[in-house]
């Protein structure tokens, strides 16, 4: 999980995703060939906008609460992440924006995983 | 292609088989099959077998050629493969089996599916690597959650309820009290599980099939062979396979499994029916909400509206259309590579008249099993 982890570091640290210039999609995380277009895609790396709305949620009760939600960016690219609020808080709708947090840590290595959550945009 | 039918059956007890090893269960549902076909065994010609993760569950690989050994087949030196598609993996073995003969290449060949869970010590987890690790796991999403996202969206959308979940929980406990080999045996109220502790809102310890021991087998046979060897043949008229998206933020549509669809789509076609004319269904109930989804995408109701035929009785043992007579991944439990073959299973005794206290009135019967959250979806239509 380690090495894997860190070599995508930078697309989880920096919300890029990629565009194809040939259907106008956008894919996160990105991809080096689309999916749509195949061979004739032509795929640039892009960064995501910062800014989206919850599309849908789950609170998860094994432990310390877990808000893990289905987010659009307001480019249409989804991604799904965690937000980092009280889950009382959260509603389908709410607008979010990104925001760089802990992950916790991996295994017997004691490595701390940072990534991108999400928190209420006011 | 040539007509293929089911003429062996078998499978082990479903549960925590604490005191059972791996190659039991397999052994007993593989000589039930045999048993079930009056064959002595020297006449199997290949094997597939379905299994998500035996180097997870159980530290062992090669979990075919060591199927094939206890089922006391090494001798005959048989072909024997493991196929994997999380827990999909069951549909898939015998639909490799089924293309193995109605391809002319053998005649009569064997699908196992088996998993052993209950040595490790979280079976939801490896089960959750169905999904996609790096970017649905690792932020959080696991399986119950994955599904949880597409349960609050489907109440959201189409007004489906949480009582609505717990009613397809409530059928299938139901059924499972009449299926001796079910690992929950025991009827439920609709409180019971609106009570339940949450795992992952909006669903509930309830909603969730528990992850199980088992193992199934099913032995099918070109149609000629079929005829010679047993009065009951049940034909597999389609076994169908499709995929989609791995992950459910790729997918336009998250309350649609295009693969379900599409693979319905194309095993209606194969049998020549339509969906109203399916009879007896086993689906795959890993969550509540996979029942409801299912119901939609194979067509039994339109798109919102699963929600309906649970409320109506529709899909209750006596509707007009029983869905998991067997109890379902929820009651029967879900030995995850096993759940796929003893669909078949289950189908091929209903259509026999052979289901005991569960017997409905059928002759066309479909199976759908799902891997992860429906980036492998299986359908078999079987008739007698
Ligand atoms: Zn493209």
């Amino acid at each position: 999980m380690v090495p894997r982890f860190w070599r995508k570091i930078k697309y989880r640290y920096d919300l890029k995703g990629s565009y194809c210039e040939n259907c106008g999609n956008y894919h996160y995380p990105p991809r080096n060939f689309c999916p749509v277009c195949r061979r004739r895609g032509r795929v640039k790396e892009v960064r995501l906008p910062d800014e989206g709305r919850v599309l849908s949620y789950t609170i998860i009760r094994e432990g310390e609460p877990c808000v893990v939600a289905l987010i659009e960016l307001d480019n249409g690219t989804r991604i799904i992440s965690q937000l980092s609020c009280d889950p009382s808080e959260v509603e389908t709708g709410m607008r979010v924006r990104k925001a760089f947090r802990r992950y916790g840590e991996d295994g017997e290595e004691g490595i701390i995983n940072y990534g991108t959550k999400f928190v209420p945009a006011n | 292609m040539r007509r293929v039918a089911v003429v062996g059956v078998g499978y082990s007890q479903f549960g925590e088989l604490w005191e059972r090893g791996f190659r039991d269960i397999v052994l007993e549902a593989g000589a039930e099959a045999l048993a079930d076909a009056e064959l002595e065994g020297k006449e199997i010609e290949a094997m597939y077998v379905g299994n998500m993760s035996g180097g997870r569950y159980l530290g062992q690989e090669h979990i075919a050629a060591l199927i094939a050994d206890y089922s006391g087949l090494a001798e005959f030196g048989i072909p024997a493969t493991r196929v994997e598609a999380a827990d999909a993996s069951g549909g898939l073995a015998v639909r490799q089996a089924y293309m193995a003969v109605a391809s002319g290449l053998h005649e009569i060949v064997i699908a196992a599916g088996a998993e052993k869970v209950t040595d490790v010590g979280d079976p939801m987890e490896i089960l959750s690597a169905s999904v996609d690790m790096e970017w649905e796991r690792f932020v959080g999403g696991n399986l119950p959650a994955l599904y949880a996202i597409m349960a609050r969206m489907h109440m959201e959308s189409f007004g489906t309820t949480e009582e609505d979940l717990a009613m397809v929980s409530v059928k299938n406990h139901r059924n499972g009290v009449k299926n001796p080999k079910a690992q929950f045996r025991r009827e439920i109220k609709v409180d019971d599980v609106l009570r339940s502790p949450y795992v992952a809102e909006p669903l509930k310890l309830l909603d969730c099939a528990s992850i199980s021991d088992g193992a199934a087998a099913v032995i099918l046979a070109s149609e000629n062979v079929a005829r010679e060897i047993t009065d009951t043949p049940v034909y597999i008229e389609a076994c169908t396979q499709a995929s989609d998206y791995i992950a459910l933020h790729s997918r336009k549509d998250v309350l649609t499994m295009k693969a379900v669809v599409k693979a319905a789509r194309e095993a209606y076609k194969l049998a020549r029916i339509e969906a109203k004319d399916v009879q007896v269904a086993e689906v795959h109930d890993s969550f509540t909400i996979a029942e409801i989804l299912a119901y939609e995408d194979l067509g039994f109701s339109e798109k919102g509206k699963g929600a309906e035929l649970i409320r109506e009785g529709i899909t209750e043992i006596d509707g007009d259309l029983p869905v998991n007579p067997s109890g379902g991944l929820k009651a029967c439990g879900h030995a995850v590579g096993a759940t796929g073959v003893r669909q078949i299973v289950e189908l091929t005794l209903q259509l026999r008249g052979d289901a005991e206290k569960r017997q409905v009135d059928a002759e066309k019967g479909l199976a759908l099993n799902i891997g992860g959250t429906g980036a492998t979806a299986v359908v078999s239509i079987l008739g007698r």
